[in-house]
């Protein structure tokens, strides 16, 4: 026996059980593709209507819509799909939404229990395969687990540090009768995750910020990911204290980027303002990121002379790359919420006279306005990227927006170039750094906003990766605007070899490109292109006044760079800024880059 | 520059007794390329709900630090425990030894045995199976001497560790 009671309510067929659970969970959205091993849960969603299903063209596009659609909701995002390939085309997904914390529930089918070790048709031991690249997976043997093994993983997902969540189940726990069991009110036996941080950290923290005299805030997706609350907080808390904030390429939106306290996105493409604070601050208060090595450059030389205090809710992110003097572990809303009452219980005065130099040195840096470029404005004249953005930004202001990425050089000049004042409209996929994220993405977004205005800015490489979804923008209606910086190169690739293979540019030339004004009309969307800078308020013009999916090919200058830059194995303060700023001497010379910063990403 | 000494660390981990959840503890160090230099599990509870896996491994105080933290984290683990941080405890090995050969080095094996406490479980008129039960280093020094008598294949279980006194891993 399994140990479950069972009531005398009637069961129902596994796949019915499956979605029950999902109802209760406030599953509206699942993002799937069919196959043989789950036709019994396609069945059971014919039936019904409380659960849309929205049919994806390729898996891996599953779990991106999935996680765009929790992205900006805070929801769980929910997949679908079936057994064998199935399964391993979400991989991809799953791992970038483990790598950017993200909650989304995976299930796949599974071939019938009876048959799994046999090498049976469209077999992959689902499981083994995603043990490391989920938060948790589980395998559901018997038919009395199913429904608790569903609730418990959306507990598992949305909670603690949030992350993807698989379930594997076979064809025949589908097709069983089997008992409903609502979401146990219990704690989980093992899974406890901290969320409330422990008073006597929070007091060492204050103690180390008020007395700061060159301070910095450095946040992260922790910020986003703990809700709009959080954010709230976050701007209470750096307006109280005064001190400069700075942000990861997650964290974008936490803080407003409008709000003058605000330094910029900070790291390998960050702001010189941001960075040279970093470097030079006395007390880093970190919520919520991770030390990542794109935010660090060389370990040894990151922020040498700073206290460092790391809030996180995982324990594991704290000390792992850099040690810290003063680890709290909780959840970020409350961590601020305590922070905010501790700073405001603290009888010590803060030395805002030393706040007040430590903002002119600010000043001083940030006058060298690092993201400066030069647009030609004459008719004719070839598209600076970063223009591009700039203009989109512009155009879309007053309006309810959602921007996505995919990766590569235009993802850093969107993040330097749009602003966000909110939380939830930024997303990209910072961790894995995973190509074709950026359109299904958008469209998770777009189920999940109908009435936003929801772009992808793409280059012209990332964006083929997952191009078929232009099928399930056209199938739905979803208006979502692809922006496609086109410079005919995976340009970040192109940008490295310049920098650090000597100008030999082996296979990043994005030959053979499709003439994506057709490709949109083919898919049933609406294809633009601006070729010269005179087309490119019009095209931006267009793209937004059209209530249907676009493409829109931004020709952009092919030499473009992305500056600042800290390259490989560099410190902060070693920076290389753009070709604008003369004193830099026309940028990269190379002599920075050691053999030991060369083996890095 | 303390933090760059290694040193060895006996870490036990209660876990819920479920499938895959060895090969989510070895996957993490194998995937994070974090040393395993001795590995046990069995279950621990009566009803078989538990098991007590007990890893020994080496690194700096960060990287075992960040073991533990990367062990508490997984669901299906109720508790982690740094044996050798946490104050005295007890670390057992249990090793079948088997030394084959004929005469004064037969009868110098098992004067040596008699001397480790080790056991003769199985013998004939060429070889023995010793028995021996204890520190990891004890079983290496016993294998050393071994080792010139005819050892000729071993079996060890691995280290079962428990903190002294009364305090539990539960």
């Amino acid at each position: 026996m399994d140990g479950t009671l069972l009531t005398a309510e009637a069961t129902q067929s596994g796949a019915e059980i499956l979605l029950r659970a999902l109802r209760a969970q406030g599953v509206d959205t699942i993002f799937g593709y069919p196959g043989g091993a789950v036709l019994p849960i396609y069945d059971a969603l014919f039936q019904q209507n409380a659960i849309r299903h929205i049919l994806v063209r390729h898996e891996q596009a599953a779990v991106h819509a999935a996680e765009g659609y929790a992205r900006s909701t805070g929801k769980v995002g929910v997949v679908l799909v079936t057994s064998g390939p199935g399964a391993t085309n979400a991989v991809t997904g799953l791992v970038d939404a483990l790598m950017d914390s993200i909650p989304v529930v995976c299930l796949t089918g599974q071939v019938p229990t009876h048959l799994i070790g046999n090498d049976a048709f469209q077999e992959a031991d689902t499981t083994g395969i995603t043990r490391q690249a989920t938060k948790h997976n589980y395998l559901v043997k018997k038919s009395g687990d199913l429904a608790r093994v569903i609730h418990e993983a959306f507990h598992v997902a949305r909670t603690g540090r949030p992350g993807p969540v698989l379930v594997d189940l076979p064809k025949d726990i589908l097709i069983t009768q089997a008992p409903y069991a609502e979401p146990s009110q219990l704690p989980h036996r093992s899974y406890r995750p901290v969320t409330q941080p422990d008073p006597a950290r929070i007091a060492e923290a204050v103690a180390l910020l008020k007395r700061a005299e060159k301070p910095i805030v450095y946040t992260g997706g922790g910020v986003i990911n703990a809700g709009p609350e959080a954010s709230r907080l976050l701007i209470e808390f750096v307006r109280l204290t005064g001190f400069p904030c700075t942000s990861t390429l997650m964290g974008l939106g936490a803080y407003p980027a409008s709000d003058p306290q605000f330094l910029g996105m900070l790291g390998m493409h960050g702001t010189y303002e941001a960075n040279m604070v970093m470097h030079g601050a006395d007390v880093m208060l970190n919520l919520g990121a991770r030390f990542d090595d794109r935010v660090t450059g060389r370990l040894n030389a990151f922020s040498p002379g700073s206290k460092k205090i790391h809030a996180d809710i995982d324990p594991s992110s704290i000390n792992k790359s850099v040690a810290v003097d003063v680890a709290i572990v909780g959840d970020a809303a409350a961590t601020l919420r305590a922070l905010i009452a501790a700073w405001k219980a603290d009888t010590q005065v803060q030395d805002k006279a030393a706040l007040a130099t430590w903002w002119q040195q600010i000043d001083v840096w940030r006058s060298k306005n690092s993201l400066r470029y030069t647009q030609n404005p004459d008719s004719g004249s070839i598209i600076k990227p970063q223009y591009a953005i700039e203009q989109l930004y512009k155009a879309t202001r007053g309006r309810e927006t959602f921007i996505t990425t995919e990766v590569g050089q235009h993802q850093m000049w969107a993040a330097q170039h749009f602003k966000f004042d909110k939380p939830n409209r930024w997303l990209t996929s910072g961790g894995l750094g995973t190509m074709g994220y950026g359109l299904p993405a958008a469209m998770g977004v777009q189920v999940a906003h109908p009435d936003a205005l929801v772009i992808d800015i793409a280059g012209e490489a990332s964006i083929l990766m997952n191009i078929q979804e232009m099928g399930t923008l056209a199938q739905y209606r979803l208006p979502v605007k692809i922006f496609i910086l086109n410079n005919q190169y995976m340009g970040m690739v192109r940008q490295w070899q310049e920098l650090l293979h000597g100008n030999r540019y082996s296979e990043s030339y994005s030959a053979a490109l499709p003439d994506f004004v057709k490709l949109a009309e083919s898919f049933h969307a609406v294809g633009l292109r601006a070729e010269k800078v005179d087309d490119l308020d019009r095209v931006i013009a267009e793209m937004l006044a059209v209530d249907r999916p676009v493409i829109a090919d931004i020709c952009v200058d092919q030499k473009e760079n992305v500056f600042p830059m800290i390259p490989s194995g560099a410190a902060h303060n070693e920076m290389l800024l753009g070709p604008e700023h003369k004193e830099n001497s026309g940028g990269y010379t190379g002599k920075s880059v050691t053999d030991e910063g060369l083996v890095l990403v | 520059m303390a933090e760059i000494l290694l040193r060895s660390a006996t870490i036990s981990v209660l876990v819920e007794n479920e499938a895959g959840v060895l090969a989510r503890v070895i996957g993490l160090f194998s995937g994070r390329g974090y040393n395993i230099d001795s590995l046990t599990v069995a279950p621990v509870e009566r009803d078989r709900s538990k098991s007590r896996i007990t890893i020994v491994t080496s690194g700096t105080q960060m990287v075992i630090d960040q073991i533990k933290a990367q062990l508490d984290r997984l669901v299906p683990v109720y508790r982690v425990l740094d044996l050798s941080a946490e104050g005295p405890h007890l670390a057992r090995e249990l090793a079948l030894i088997k030394v084959v050969g004929v005469g004064e080095k037969r009868s110098e094996a098992l004067r040596l045995a008699d001397a480790f406490r080790a056991r003769v479980i199985d013998a004939s008129t060429e070889s023995f199976i010793f028995e021996l039960t204890g520190a990891s280093d004890k079983l290496d020094a016993f294998l050393d001497l071994m080792r010139p008598l005819g050892l000729a294949e071993v079996s060890r279980t691995g280290v079962a560790a428990i903190a002294r006194g009364k305090g539990t891993i539960g």
